[in-house]
Formats: structure tokens, sequence, C-alpha cells
């Protein structure tokens, strides 16, 4: 509906911004000689670099504009993400795991798993991620160029196709380093570009103690603002812990205290920061095992931080729509021209004489919640106006919100041009960086752990080289068209998604065991897996939420939201993974030696010392420090 | 890798909080523009942020490369006079 105009000051910024991107990959194109330097860095670079990067590649479209919605939807418990389930993860993977990723020189996540385990467990986590990663990024991709579309009237291809060629550009003539050169500069420009936005809306809700005040009016009358039907106690948008000790039952996001802990800060979200190969390559790239381990470290200190961008704009949004005189709204639902034509043509038709039949009348043809009062003004007034204003005061009728267009929706009502562009081009960075970080995944996956162990072993190096950089333009191609995919088929992304949490779900008890405990069998791994990946199926097939699940057709408990169905799901599969993966090893023989094990399992493996260093580069202390500074944060917003 | 990354990005941001701070200057005087970021002329100020940003990043990478380069003409120096000296 209402678009912005951009400013001729607004492009130049962005193609700026284009310019230095691509000016990166063509500087680091020289030292492209191998297929490691294009598909690991060489191992060559310094922390600083790779900590950025590890947070920027994670601080993708769907990041920002998701926390920023789950901020309008829950307020600051949205900070579990991150405090919760994030900060202690990050911490474990450099102090514990990074030694074996980066000291075994496996190239990759999955080739861990086969120096572990065997092939079996590496065919399975290489074969599900690389397909993961596609999807995911064509997910993403769709979802920017639709905001963009409807919120700026870009056309949606072009929006999806030039920013692709942009990452094409740049990945392919400077490979990883590139990705993760760029990534640093999207993560400037992303924390840089979105900052000023915060701060005018703060600003104009009267600060923080203000735009508090308004939110637990909101908590405790949602209807009003039409947010939800349920009503809470008045801090059930301000504080992080206090409404999830009361219960599903008593905070918006339907979720307990236990489910919040174990599911998300302890499965969920150690299963994606130390195993998840998109965050952990980052790390892989580092000079040096020292480098590797500051990696996550440095990565969580603005980590720790990012709420600040990310979720309080969201908060921001909520006060606004609650405070009349601000005429804002969270934009309403993405719908075609085809239901406004069809809701334009119900409003000239409808009766002015029989009100409650017009509105019912209006709102059959919009399929939306509709403002009973806005659509009866707009019945009586509809002789007088043309099908423009019309639409437009349909639009202005509708009661439903879309979340995911709030972060747009600030930039718009704040932003002037000149921070307009600066604003927009931090979108478009991180959409970016997102796709950066999922196309040099998937390349290093497919060529060393699909192509080069299965399909083409002992070929030259220069081959692999090749391969790499082929499969990047595959992997775009691959991208988008899963993009027009989920355009297409809202539905069947979803049920692809679902397949894949039921995947992901049980990963980290596998690693736990295999790094922790040498009597882990490959077999043990392999079923075990196979076990906790069937476990989430099966609860998500016998329980429902919010009308989803239930498949199987005997519904065994129904949970009070999505997202505690989500939470339990990976706690059942990781206990199941977990048991399976114990038993099956004591059951089987060991295939692999002590011997053999030396580098990959945590007491068979020399301890690093690290002792005469200075305390900020001790993993372990940092570690604590940033722990320390987590649980400090989580008492401040309890 | 041989690029040390704070040039780009001092140069980039550099570059974006001049222009930034350009227009800002220009269109000091319009408030019917800045009406938007309640009154206060956003585009001078965060461009005068961004210019402060960007010269550090410059700065340090300036200050490490003559470092650097110092350091190199020392060991060259050096080797050159052990060169001499076993002659």
């Amino acid at each position: 509906m209402p678009t912005v105009e951009l400013g001729l000051l607004d492009y130049a910024i962005l193609i700026i911004y284009v310019a230095f991107v691509v000016g990166i990959g063509f500087a680091l194109r020289r030292y492209m000689k191998s297929s490691s330097d294009f598909l690991t860095s060489g191992r060559s670079i310094p922390a600083w670099v790779t900590g950025l990067a590890f947070i920027s590649a994670n601080l993708g479209a769907l990041e920002l504009v998701g926390m920023a919605a789950s901020g309008a939807k829950y307020g600051i418990a949205t900070s579990h993400f991150y405090w919760v389930g994030a900060i202690p993860a990050m911490i474990f993977l450099a102090v514990f795991m990074m030694p074996f990723y980066y000291g075994s020189k496996a190239r990759s996540v999955p080739e861990y798993l086969k120096m572990r385990f065997d092939e079996r467990v590496r065919a399975l986590n290489s074969i599900a991620f690389a397909v993961m990663t596609v999807f995911a990024s064509g997910i993403s991709m769709n979802a920017l160029a639709k905001l963009l579309n409807q919120l700026l009237g870009w056309n949606y291809h072009v929006a999806l196709w030039i920013c692709s060629a942009v990452v094409l550009v740049y990945v392919l003539k400077g490979g990883l380093t590139s990705a993760i050169y760029t990534e640093v500069l999207q993560f400037f420009m992303i924390v840089l570009g979105f900052a000023p936005v915060v701060y005018l809306g703060l600003r104009d809700v009267g600060g923080w103690g203000a735009m508090n005040h308004s939110l637990q009016g909101v908590a405790q009358d949602p209807a009003a603002y039409n947010l939800g039907t349920k009503a809470y106690s008045a801090d059930a948008w301000t504080s992080a812990w206090k409404p999830l000790l009361g219960g599903p039952s008593a905070n918006p996001m339907g979720v307990d205290w236990f489910a919040m802990v174990f599911g998300l800060g302890f499965v969920l979200s150690f299963g994606y920061w130390c195993t998840n190969f998109l965050v952990v390559q980052r790390a892989m790239a580092a000079k040096n095992m020292s480098a590797a381990r500051r990696t996550p470290l440095i990565a969580a200190v603005p980590k720790m931080i990012f709420p600040i961008l990310v979720i309080v704009p969201g908060m921001i949004a909520v006060a606004l729509t609650s405070l009349p005189d601000k005429s804002y709204r969270i934009p309403p639902p993405i719908l075609s021209e085809q239901v406004y034509a069809n809701g334009v043509q119900a409003v000239k038709t409808a009766s002015i004489a029989d009100p409650a039949s017009a509105v019912k009348a209006v709102t059959a043809a919009m399929g939306k919640k509709m403002s009973p009062q806005r659509v009866e003004a707009l019945v009586k007034d509809a002789g007088k106006l043309s099908d423009l204003q019309i639409k437009q005061r349909l639009y202005d009728a509708i009661a439903e919100y879309d979340y995911d267009g709030v972060i747009l929706s600030l930039v718009k009502k704040y932003c002037p041009t000149g921070l307009l562009g600066l604003a927009l081009t931090a979108l478009l960075a991180s959409f970016m960086s997102g796709m950066a970080g999922n196309v040099t995944a998937f390349n290093t996956v497919w060529t060393y752990d699909l192509y080069q162990a299965y399909m083409a072993p002992n070929k030259s190096d220069q081959h692999y080289f090749w391969m790499g950089q082929a499969v990047t333009v595959v992997g775009i191609l691959l991208s988008i068209a899963c993009a027009y995919f989920s355009r297409m088929y809202n539905n069947a992304m979803d049920i692809i998604q679902l397949v894949f949490s039921f995947v992901n779900a049980p990963l980290f008890a596998t690693f736990l065991l295999g790094m922790f405990w040498s009597r882990t069998t490959g077999t043990g791994a392999f079923l075990g897996l196979i076990g906790g990946i069937g476990t989430s199926a099966l609860v998500h097939g016998l329980t429902v939420a919010e009308g989803k699940g239930g498949w199987l057709g005997h519904q065994v408990y129904s949970f009070p939201s999505t997202m505690a169905q989500n939470f339990w799901l990976a706690s059942f599969a990781f206990t199941v993974c977990f048991v399976l993966t114990l038993v099956i090893s004591l059951a089987t023989a060991r295939t692999k030696t002590d011997e053999e094990l030396k580098g990959l399992v945590y007491s068979l493996t020399p301890k690093l010392k690290d002792d005469e260093k200075e305390w900020y580069l001790r993993p372990a202390v940092v570690g604590t420090v940033l722990l320390f500074c987590c649980v400090v944060l989580n008492v401040i917003f309890r | 890798m041989g690029l040390d990354l704070r040039w780009p990005i001092g140069l980039m941001f550099s570059l974006i909080g001049a222009l930034l701070v350009l227009y800002g200057l220009i269109t000091n005087s319009n408030s019917d523009l800045y009406a938007r970021s309640l009154g206060l002329n956003v585009n001078l100020v965060w461009g005068l942020v961004l210019l402060v940003f960007g010269g550090m990043m410059l700065f340090l990478a300036w200050r490490d490369a003559k470092k650097a380069a110092e350091e190199q003409t020392a060991s060259k120096s050096e080797s050159a006079e052990k060169l001499t000296a076993r002659r």
C-alpha cells in the first residue's frame, strides 16, 4: 500500500555499499589459488574478523525481521533467544568444542563426524545440512523480496535477482574469505543502520520508562489494540522471567520455564550454535587455535547487546500502536491486488440500509478480520470515493497485523531521505550476509563431504576448486528456485521446515556423547540419531498446538503454543537420541581405537595449555566473565 | 590474507558519513524533511558518527600498516648489516 519514495542520496548509499562488497570480492580474487583457499579460507583470518562474521552469518534478514516480530508479540521475553538460547552455547563451543573441530583439521562439521564415527553419520548429516541450507536461504530470500515489494514497491523479481547476483559475484571471486570479510562490513552496516531508528522510536514513545508503561497497559487488555484476545498481568511484555515462572498461561509465548531452559536453552541452542556448520565454519577459518576459540567469544559480546537493536523495535511498535495520538499501527497482512479489487467491489455493492450484512460481505471479500465501525463508515462514504480511496480505507480497516512488517514500518516512519538509504542498505546487508553464509557452507559441504567423498574421490585439487566455484553458482540458483517455490507453495515449505526441525532436534546428543565419551560407537550414533528424528516426528504427530501437529490422528496432548510444542519436541528427541546412542554403543563393539580418536574425544586429547597468556586471551576466563554478564542481564530484566 | 579489512570498512563509512553530513548541511533549514525524525537533523548527526567511526578504522589500519612497513625496513637493514658484517 503506501510506499516510500527513495531519494537520489538513498540510492547513492545503496550503490556505494554494493560497490564495496563487490570490490572486496575482486580484491581477494588473487589469493584464491586452491580449493582450500576458496572453501576454507586456508585458515588465515584474524579472530576479530571471524568473530564478527560468526554473528553476522546468523544475523540474516529473517532473524532481523523475525526478532522484531517476536518483540512485538512477546515483548522482552524474546531476549531468551539471546541470553538463554545463544550465549551459554557459544561459550561452550569456544571453551570445550572448538579444540576438536579445529584441532582435528576437519574441513567441515560432517567431516568431523566421519573422523569420529563413520561414513553413515557423515552422509546423514551432510545431506540434511546441504538441503536445509538451500531451503533456509530460499525462504529468507522470498520473505525479504516480498517485504520490499509490499512496503517499498520494489519489483519482487528484480529485488531477488539483483541481491543474488551481488552475492554470487563476491562469493565466486573471493570464496569464503570474501563472504567472511563482507559479513564484517555487513555487521557494522546493520548496527549503524538500525541504531538511529531504535533511538528515534524510543524517543518518540517517550523513552524506556514510558514505553514500558504503555506496554503494561497493552498487557492487561491486548484485545483493545487487536493484539490478542487474552489479558495478562501488567508485566507480561516488560519482564522476561516473572511471566514465564507463572506458567504457560501467564505469558504470551505460552511456554513453561522448563521447556524454555531445557528445550531452548540446552537442546535447541547447543544444537544450533555448536553443530551448525554455517556458524562453526567461521570459527574454523580462523588463523590458529587460539583465534578459533576466541571467535565465538568475540561474537558473544554483540549477540548479548543485540536485543536492543532487534527486539526493542517490536516493543516500540506495540507501544506506538497503543498510543492513539501517534497514528501508527503495526502493518496489516499483505494482501494481493485481487483481494483488494474484490473488497472494493463488495463495498460498492453493499447496501447502506443494512450495515450488519454490509460488514459481513466486505469481511468475507477481504478474508481478514475487519473493524466493523470502519467498514460501516466506508460503506456510507463509498459513493463519494474513488476506487483508490476505497482501497486505502479498506487497508486501514483491516484489524489484523503482519508482525513481520514491524521493522520496515518503523524505518518508513522515522527515516528521512539519507538515513532511509542507510537503514534499507542495512536490511539488504542482513539479507546478503545470511545468504552468503548459507552459500559458502553449502559449497564446502557439497564439495568435500558429498562430491569428493562419494562421487569423485582422488581428483586433483584444481578439480575440487573448480567444483567449489561451480556449485556456488548452482547453490545460488537453487536458493532462487526455493524462493519461488516458497512463494507459490507456502504450505509445502512449512512442511519441509518441519521435517528439518525433526532432523536437527536430537543432533546435539550425538556430538555431546561423541566428543566426551570415547566408548560411543558409529552404530550407536547413527541409530541414536535415527531414533531421535523418529521421536520428534512422533511427538509432533501425537500432539496438537494452535491447530498444528496431531497428524497421526491420535491426539495425546495439547500444547498451549507451537513454541512450547517445539521446545518439548526437541527435549524428547534429545533424550531419546542420548539414551539410544548410549545403550547401543555399550552393546556394539568399538571400531576406532584410542589412538584413532586422539584429537577427536575430550578424554583422549592432551589438554591445551593457555596459562601463560594474558587473561583476556584465555577462553575459559573470558567465557566465565561473559556468562556472568549474561546472568546479570537476565536478573536486570527479570 | 593480505587485505586489511579496516581499509574498506573505514573508506565506506567515511564516504557515506561525508555524504550524509553534506546533505544534512544543505537541508538543515528544511523542517518538513525532518518532521519524520522528530525535528532532529539525523542526517547531520548520524553522518558525523559514521565519519568518526570510519576515520577511526582508517587510522587504525594506517597505524598498523606503518608499523609493519617500519618493521620490514628494520629487518631488511638488519639483514643487510649482517651481510656486510659477514663479508
